[in-house]
């Protein structure tokens, strides 16, 4: 009998989404797809407004990466306000955004991989619900839980320090930033005091990358092979080739490492990349234009990252990477799996980041802002926590924005998590008489290693909400199963 | 008759004060260190009395203090659970009645709105929003004008005028459609001051000086981050009457 399975909502990742899986007689999968239900409208009402609200203004897409768009937007506004393109802002105020880009970094990822995805880890993916979440991980790994809180609290203190509040700050603006660091604001990151210091954040991302790969070793199969496909890979780097998540040019990679995007200025990206409607999500699909809608698709985040870039300039995060690509034989890891050891990799680099930061002295310095010729177009792009992130603006003549496009990081991850799900149903659902809750939480769980945020935070932790339909072939419906 | 009195003696809250004829009950309360919420009073320019947040009770009777001169033997009662919810319904209706989104506006921290919404801890209004359609006037070089966050004190309309003296603003249209506007004519003789005083003058994020935005100063040395709106006032040393 023909079937369609509903996962909705899925859980243990950022904003609303469902999954729908449709089955014919003999239980083969005929089609799958992950419909994103929310409508934002932030590129229309964003209209009108005066330009330099636009950092302050977008931030409010996310509670969970608001600085990804905070400097996005203020990198596009700096080229608004003739501040230069990325890279014309005096030392302390780049690096004041650094810092706080880093520290935004730091605790979304270890809020994924502590708290969204560790329980999958520790319990299996067929664990019982009531125990395979964050009060089960506290429970089970009381040092590990501890480590993913305060980790994260360390990333939102260097948000406050730097933004002005842990979330929705208003640090960046137009040319710059609005504060320095003070040594007392310094210090509290340094001395261990208030809460453990930077320090004790690097042992810690060495000990949770320990425990990836001390995983990986009794699970390869899981690790190499689960929701496993070729794609391309794109993502801003350093024009040295350097892994850098604020500023760059835009490189994609094929499956096998070729490079296929090379180092493009991002301002000229609507050269290189559109983006198409499907009628039954309210997420676009990008692709590169030159090779189309059908293959042009590509992955974003920490994996793509570490695809495309030729190192990471910091000592111990280089050592982690050059593991991480000699176990792939030099070449791009295709395995959906790998982006929690790529994300564990960067949490890594990006304390190495901030503590290097943290010893700046241009941090204590008072030139915070600059300006130049008024343009009437702005574009920026970094690399979000997800993956990478366009803002463009148009303003007028009475400094009105006139026109708005964002591709938010998820956006560009839509049909790598759709063919992650096809994978997965395909492995797990075909030719099944009974599905189980075990068997759904795997789709859920190939699609919660792209951390996707599908809007503003939603914490739907625990056991999952459920509702399960099924149809016949005349799509009438003949059964409904909640649990 | 006798010579007219220098002073004369009220009670503010059951404290007794003495207070000059023709002064108005909300600066004598503030010089003795009582805080009557205000929105649309401006200190020093003459009082408008449209926001109504300000009303007290005169001998039991509800009036604004800022516009009502103190006489001999008034008994003014500032606080009571109905003059709180009272104000705390001006302030909701104040809210409801414009598009008031405090997170994106640069006047977050400075906003006396959004300071006195603090200040009486209202977290959801009882009325229903409006949702009223209004634009934003951004032709004028210096100022930008959001109607969407005025609130029709006429603090600029009070206080701006060029060098000739005329006023710079003026309400246009009736009713619902009341809005502030900058004179055609006389609004050419702006100045860079002028329109940074109105600017700073307008108690919500309504007029917005061009040169310098509000995000420049970092949240936690805004006006309000440190303590609430009236405090000021509350910490004064009551001063005695001369």
């Amino acid at each position: 009998m023909p079937k369609k399975i509903t996962i909705e909502p899925v859980t243990r990742v950022e904003g609303h989404g469902k999954v729908t899986i449709h089955m014919d007689d003999e239980g083969n999968v005929v089609q799958t797809r992950l419909h994103i239900v929310e409508f934002r409208g932030f590129e229309r009402f964003v209209l009108g407004r005066p330009y330099w609200e636009a950092p302050v203004l977008v931030q409010r897409l996310c509670g969970i990466c608001p600085v990804s768009h905070h400097l996005a937007a203020a990198k596009a506004i700096d080229m608004i306000v003739g501040a230069g393109n990325g890279d014309g802002l005096t030392p302390t105020a780049e690096k004041m955004r650094r810092l706080m880009h880093y520290g935004q970094i730091f605790q979304s990822h270890t809020l994924h991989f502590f708290h969204l995805a560790s329980p999958d880890l520790l319990f299996g993916i067929d664990a019982d619900p009531a125990v395979r979440n964050i009060i089960g991980v506290a429970m089970e790994n009381r040092d590990l839980a501890v480590q993913g809180v305060m980790m994260r609290k360390f990333g939102q203190e260097i948000i406050l320090a730097t933004a002005g509040k842990k979330i929705h700050g208003t640090g960046a603006i137009p040319g710059g930033i609005n504060k320095n660091l003070s040594i007392e604001e310094r210090d509290r990151f340094l001395d261990g005091k208030a809460f453990p210091n930077i320090d004790q954040m690097i042992d810690w991302s060495l000990g949770a990358l320990e425990f990836f790969k001390d995983y990986h070793k009794k699970n390869k199969d899981l690790i190499d092979n689960f929701a496993a496909f070729p794609s391309s890979h794109l993502s801003l780097v350093r024009k040295d080739g350097a892994l850098d998540l604020y500023h760059g040019v835009l490189r994609a990679v094929d499956a096998e490492g070729k490079v296929i995007l090379h180092d493009i200025d991002y301002r000229e990206y609507l050269d290189y990349i559109a983006e198409e409607v499907r009628s039954w999500s309210y997420m676009k699909f990008p692709y590169l234009k030159k090779y189309g809608k059908k293959h042009g698709w590509y992955r974003v985040g920490p994996l793509a990252r570490l695809n495309t870039a030729d190192f990471i300039p910091s000592p111990l995060a280089q050592k982690e990477f050059e593991e991480f690509r000699a176990y792939n034989h030099g070449k791009p890891s295709n395995s959906s799996m790998h982006m929690h050891w790529a994300r564990l990799i960067e949490i890594l680099h990006a304390a190495e980041v901030m503590k290097e930061l943290l010893h700046d002295p241009d941090l204590q310095k008072d030139d915070l802002v600059v300006t130049g010729t008024r343009q009437e177009e702005g574009i920026g792009l970094l690399e979000a926590p997800r993956g990478t992130l366009f803002h463009h603006y148009r303003v007028n003549e009475h400094d009105q924005i006139t026109m708005c496009n964002l591709i938010v990081s998820t956006t560009n991850n839509n049909e790598p998590m759709n063919r992650a799900v096809a994978e997965v149903a395909h492995q797990y659902l075909a030719g099944q008489e009974k599905i189980t809750e075990g068997m759904l939480n795997a789709v859920e769980v190939a699609i919660r290693a792209y951390d996707p945020c599908l809007s503003c935070a939603t914490h739907a932790l625990g056991k999952m909400p459920l509702e399960i339909t099924l149809f016949n072939s005349k799509g009438e419906k003949i059964d409904q199963l909640r649990n | 008759m006798g010579k007219e009195k220098e002073y004369v003696t009220i009670t503010i809250d059951d404290q007794e004060i003495q207070a000059r004829p023709g002064e108005f009950i909300v600066d004598v309360a503030r010089r003795h260190g009582i805080y009557i919420p205000v929105l649309c009073n401006l200190k020093g320019v003459k009082p408008a009395g449209s926001c109504r947040i300000c009303t007290v009770l005169v001998n039991g009777r509800p009036m604004t203090s800022c516009t009502t001169p103190v006489a001999d033997g008034m008994e003014i009662t500032t606080r009571s659970p109905e003059l709180e919810d009272f104000r705390r319904s001006v302030i909701e209706i104040l809210f409801v009645e414009g598009n008031h989104f405090c997170p994106a506006c640069e006047k977050s921290g400075n906003c006396e709105l959004q300071a006195l919404a603090y200040r009486f801890e209202i977290m959801v209004p009882r009325y229903p929003y409006q949702f009223p359609h209004r634009e934003i006037d951004a032709s004028w070089p210096l100022l930008l004008k959001d109607h969407n966050r005025c609130v029709l004190c006429k603090r600029c309309i009070r206080t701006i005028f060029d060098k000739e003296g005329h006023p710079i603003f003026a309400f246009r249209n009736r009713g619902h459609e009341l809005e502030i506007t900058i004179d055609p004519e006389y609004g050419k003789n702006m100045t860079d001051e002028m329109a940074r005083q109105a600017a700073e003058n307008c108690p919500v994020g309504a007029l917005l000086y061009r040169k310098k935005h509000g995000f420049e100063i970092p949240i936690g040395k805004r006006k309000y981050d440190k303590e609430p709106i009236g405090s000021d006032v509350e910490k004064r040393k009551k001063e005695k009457v001369s």
